[in-house]
């Protein structure tokens, strides 16, 4: 068994009680990854149930408005659910399945994961509990309510912030509590290995279609790739493919709540540091004890304290940038790209538009930005409304 | 043997936790020295984190007291100093990885040597990981006090082969808590260090009646106790000392009779 390190981090981080859980998820990972019916199974249920290649599109009229580069949208917020979590729902609900496991439980933070688990143990029969964070219940009723129409059992975390990293630690010890039967359907590239390997490796898709649909349409590489980060599943799903390919700039986008300098933000990149916490050694926003930050997003899917291993060392060795993008910023992408391209991106994605929109004016009419629309903004639209002073009655 | 393992010469140990600093370091300091005097063999003090996902909701509110209350690493290392002053006992923190990791591994085992911590059970930093910390324990002669689970199985020889002060033989699956019934096979655990080491074992997780306690000390080497004494710092808050002197006596004479 590998410990699953990227430079000096990743590992495996968790209490002795799940290590001999993590290892069967390790070996069983390990042996239907390369095993072609498994593979074939998997695309199957991308192509058929969750409706993948999702759509490059070509975003014309922003390539207007804004004058510099031509702009691609991924659009993972036509998949099936309404985001790229579906994914690494499917795999690894499927994966759970073949080690014989009837039951999956899984954190969810804007509810987009939750419900993709949800989903896909639904469509697996499979038993689905998942844990949630009692603030982001309230700031998603319509997630949790949807999460119980597919059958699955939500639990509101009530410990610390109430949010998603209060979701994971409750994730972690009910699976301490039931390992035999249970798989931890782990949401982000974030986690003990295996899982950032699992969950990138299920959200690689993404830029494996970037990259063949782009060659079709424009015979080249883009320039840059642009993604929100929380944990990172979307960035490193649109990232993967051209981490090789060095003359593709990548870029992660990080939620600045109310700016980098105001204690509520959560940009873990620009103000944390190197810890050890929820089973991964990675940057975290942290004290100097090591007490992790309660942080603060408008964008419930962002409010994470610390960022996937893979990423913090693709910041490391200058591979991957990662920037900070506030509330106001997000909010005013959100507005902006269902005006002109009429397509309402999730507040997490509008994040990766705002920087878009900062960059994408400086850049040549030769060069190409793909940025990935990692969800749909349906979920937001109440909470976009009470932040420009509308109160709406979902 | 280390001073820790040496606490387990006079029969059967009783190893009572609490979370330091709830409801106030002053008052976890009072407990400590009450603890000794009442028969304790060896303390556990549970330096407050953020998020501790091995605790069951009885600690992890404890946690979140002391952390609001203002316990940080360094004044806790100052009233362990103080404590030192009269305390003998064998002391050991129950701490995440992150607080060592942050504070600076070696800057934190200075301080350990400084004020008269003996080792370190660490319930986030499994055998593999061990490398994380393990050079600079060694150096210090700190006991970093390894964890064995009922899902260990083969694992548990690896593990005790390197164990160092005791065994923490975790008594059922889940986070720490009261139980009222333990269904582990733990002589069999027990049995599977033994074979490996002769590190004592001690039993923890879900132990809250002396007769709970008895039981499990006379499977192993002692007994380790922790949410039902810190349920009760959370019902008397600073009245707590007499309270957890009787319990700590009535449990010490349970695990020897």
């Amino acid at each position: 068994m590998s410990n699953g390190r990227y430079g000096q981090y990743g590992g495996q981080y968790v209490p002795e009680t799940l290590m001999t859980a993590v290892h069967e998820v390790e070996a069983a990972y390990e042996k239907y990854k390369n095993d072609p019916e498994f593979q074939k199974e998997l695309a199957e249920l991308f192509a058929q149930y969750s409706g993948r290649p999702s759509l490059l599109y070509y975003a014309e009229n922003m390539t207007k408005d804004l004058g510099g580069a031509k702009v691609y949208l991924k659009r993972e917020d036509l998949n099936h659910t309404g985001s790229h979590k579906i994914n690494n729902a499917i795999g690894q609900c499927l994966l759970a399945k073949k080690m014989g496991k009837t039951r999956v439980i899984a954190e969810t933070g804007a509810g987009q994961h939750g419900v993709a688990t949800a989903t896909a143990a639904a469509y697996m029969g499979m038993e689905c509990e998942i844990f949630m964070g009692k603030e982001d219940c309230e700031r998603q009723a319509l997630n949790v309510f949807r999460m119980e129409l597919l059958g699955a059992k939500v639990h509101p975390v009530t410990s610390g912030t109430q949010t998603l990293k209060d979701a994971v630690n409750e994730c972690m010890r009910e699976w301490t509590r039931r390992v035999d039967d249970t798989l931890y359907v782990l949401g982000s590239v974030m986690g003990p290995h295996p899982f950032p390997m699992i969950v990138r490796d299920f959200q690689s898709v993404i830029s494996k279609e970037i990259k063949e649909q782009l060659m079709e349409k424009e015979g080249r590489l883009p320039s840059a790739v642009i993604a929100c980060v929380g944990g990172g599943s979307n960035a490193i799903g649109a990232f993967y493919n051209f981490i090789d390919d060095k003359e593709v700039k990548l870029i992660g986008c990080e939620a600045a709540g109310l700016g980098v300098d105001n204690p509520k933000n959560a940009a873990t990149i620009a103000n944390g540091s190197v810890g050890i916490f929820h089973g991964m050694k990675s940057i975290f926003c942290q004290d100097s004890d090591g007490q992790i930050a309660p942080v603060y997003s408008i964008s419930a899917g962002l409010d994470y304290p610390g960022i996937g291993p893979e990423h913090a060392h693709l910041n490391e060795i200058g591979r991957a940038e990662y920037v900070p993008v506030t509330d106001q910023e997000a909010v005013s992408a959100f507005e902006y790209l269902s005006r002109v391209e009429g397509i309402i991106p999730a507040v997490e994605s509008a994040h990766a538009v705002a920087h878009a929109r900062k960059v994408i004016p400086t850049m040549s009419k030769d060069d190409i930005v793909v940025i990935n629309i990692s969800g749909r903004g349906d979920k937001d639209v109440a909470a976009i409304a009470r932040y420009r002073g509308v109160e709406l009655y979902e | 043997m280390s001073r820790v393992s040496d606490a387990f010469k006079n029969g059967k140990a009783f190893i009572p936790f609490v979370t330091a600093g709830d409801p106030t370091l002053d008052v976890t300091k009072e407990i400590v020295i009450e603890m000794e005097k009442r028969g304790a063999d060896i303390i556990e003090l549970g330096i407050p984190f953020s998020d501790p996902i091995a605790e069951g909701p009885v600690i992890q509110e404890a946690n979140e007291r002391a952390l609001a209350a203002g316990c940080t690493i360094d004044k806790l290392f100052d009233m362990v100093k103080d404590l030192r002053k009269t305390v003998k006992v064998p002391i050991v923190y129950l701490t995440y990885i992150n607080p060592i990791h942050t504070y600076g591994k070696e800057k934190f085992m200075n301080r350990c040597n400084e004020c008269g911590i003996d080792g370190l059970i660490i319930p986030d930093l499994p055998y593999e990981e061990k490398g994380e910390i393990k050079d600079v324990c060694k150096a210090h002669n700190i006991d970093m006090i390894s964890l064995i689970a009922p899902t260990s199985k083969e694992r548990i020889t690896m593990i005790a082969k390197e164990a160092e002060g005791y065994i923490y033989c975790v008594s059922s699956l889940g986070v720490t808590g009261v139980r009222s019934e333990i269904t582990s096979d733990i002589g069999g655990m027990v049995e599977l260090c033994r074979e490996a080491s002769n590190v004592p074992v001690a039993v923890g997780f879900g132990i809250s009646t002396p007769e709970q306690a008895k039981n499990m000390a006379a499977l192993s080497d002692g007994a380790i106790v922790g949410s039902a004494i810190v349920k009760m710092v959370a019902q008397y808050g600073k009245d707590v000392v007499p309270y957890i002197g009787d319990y700590v006596e009535a449990m010490k004479k349970a695990v020897i009779s």
